[in-house]
């Protein structure tokens, strides 16, 4: 009887014992982030980007809200003053580097495949495509996308979110975890203002604020220009920044 | 829609935690989601069972704690939930300029390993 009641087991032997049941077990407690290797390749990427005292700047939106059309005409408000490269997240195609390479500005697109958010992993590929030395400001152009990108960081040193005219005011409030992570907000193709009255730019404001979040929200035109002084003066801002950190880093 | 991608890279921490401990498999994995961390525990849990086919996580059960969102107010100090992930006003006062202090976690709380054959050692431990 003792094989079932257990009285043989001895301190000796127990291990023979446990190793052959099926239950024996150990509980790990980890308390890790679910993206720790993402993190940490982000946080590669933003050392690679400062020895090189380059800014870079993570710019999401939903598809179609104007980002490629917006870097366009931010290559050509800041031509000849700051040097610019380009990184292109998209699901498929090569269109968005070749316009941006159009206005002689290297770009490094990234075709996702069916992932539909940019990783630290996959912008660190692109990082080396690049001449960094060449390079004063990074524009990152994520994939087109309210949901995914905002939990993967990059290494950026700011994240900016799109909101276009045609698509509503309310989209803070219907993507709070992609707008909350923004350091500014953007409210594109406001040329389209005049036309479609049911966007009111203050509500965008008011959702943002709901947010907890202290990001400026200004108003942008690709098409008119309008609001693209403000813009390149917060881009101008972060690259002297980040060259002012590069610099105390070298001395 | 990024859960496959989470999925993955818990499968990846899991299969070396299990390595680093002689396990040769992960019984059951418990995560901690806040409702602000971007992702959805029901699609966690359908990516799950897609993405554990072959590796040793292949019969773990999927645990995920659902945390609250609680906020701290900048303005006067107050502490206590938020309405919603879109509403983080304080709920004292009302002011926006709240801090979130719970709610957007994404963690890996604890594994529990099957031992190989050998291992004796149980109860719980840090790594």
């Amino acid at each position: 009887m003792c094989e079932h009641c257990g009285c043989t087991v001895t301190g000796g032997n127990a291990h023979l014992l446990e190793a052959g049941t099926p239950g024996a077990s150990r509980t790990v407690e980890v308390l890790e982030g679910l993206l720790a290797a993402n993190d940490r390749a982000a946080a590669h990427n933003r050392a690679h980007l400062a020895r090189h005292g380059v800014a870079a700047v993570n710019l999401m939106s939903a598809p179609g809200s104007g980002k490629t059309a917006l870097l366009e005409a931010t290559i050509e408000a800041l031509a000849g003053e700051l040097r610019i490269a380009v990184v292109e997240g998209d699901l498929a195609t090569e269109k968005d580097a070749e316009r941006i390479r159009a206005r002689g500005v290297p770009a490094v697109q990234i075709a996702t495949g069916t992932a539909c958010h940019l990783d630290a992993h996959l912008v660190h590929r692109a990082l080396h495509e690049l001449d960094l030395a060449a390079v004063d400001l990074l524009l990152i152009e994520n994939v087109g996308n309210l949901v995914c990108p905002a939990a993967f960081d990059l290494g950026q040193h700011r994240s900016v979110a799109l909101v276009s005219v045609p698509e509503g005011d309310d989209k803070p409030a219907k993507y709070p975890v992609l707008f909350r992570a923004a350091d500014l907000v953007l409210v594109s193709k406001c040329d389209l203002l005049g036309v479609l009255d049911g966007f009111d730019p203050a509500a965008v404001e008011r959702h943002v604020r709901a947010l907890a979040s202290a990001a400026p929200v200004w108003r942008v035109s690709a098409r008119t220009g309008e609001g693209l002084g403000r813009w390149c003066g917060w881009l101008r801002a972060l690259v002297a920044e980040v060259h002012a950190g590069a610099a105390a880093a070298t001395r | 829609m990024h859960e496959l991608a989470l999925c993955r890279a818990l499968l990846a921490q899991a299969e070396r935690i299990a390595a680093a401990h002689g396990a040769h498999a992960v019984r059951r994995v418990e995560l901690r989601v806040g409702p602000l961390s971007g992702a959805v525990p029901e699609l966690l849990r359908a990516a799950f069972a897609v993405a554990r086919a072959g590796t040793c996580a292949q019969e773990a059960e999927l645990v995920v704690h659902e945390g609250a969102i609680e906020v701290e107010c900048e303005a006067c100090g107050a502490r206590g939930p938020a309405a919603t992930p879109n509403r983080l006003h304080c709920p004292a006062c009302g002011g926006w300029r709240t801090r979130v202090v719970a709610g957007d976690e994404l963690l890996i709380e604890r594994v529990e390993l099957a031992l190989a054959p050998r291992a004796r050692e149980g109860g719980a431990e840090h790594v």
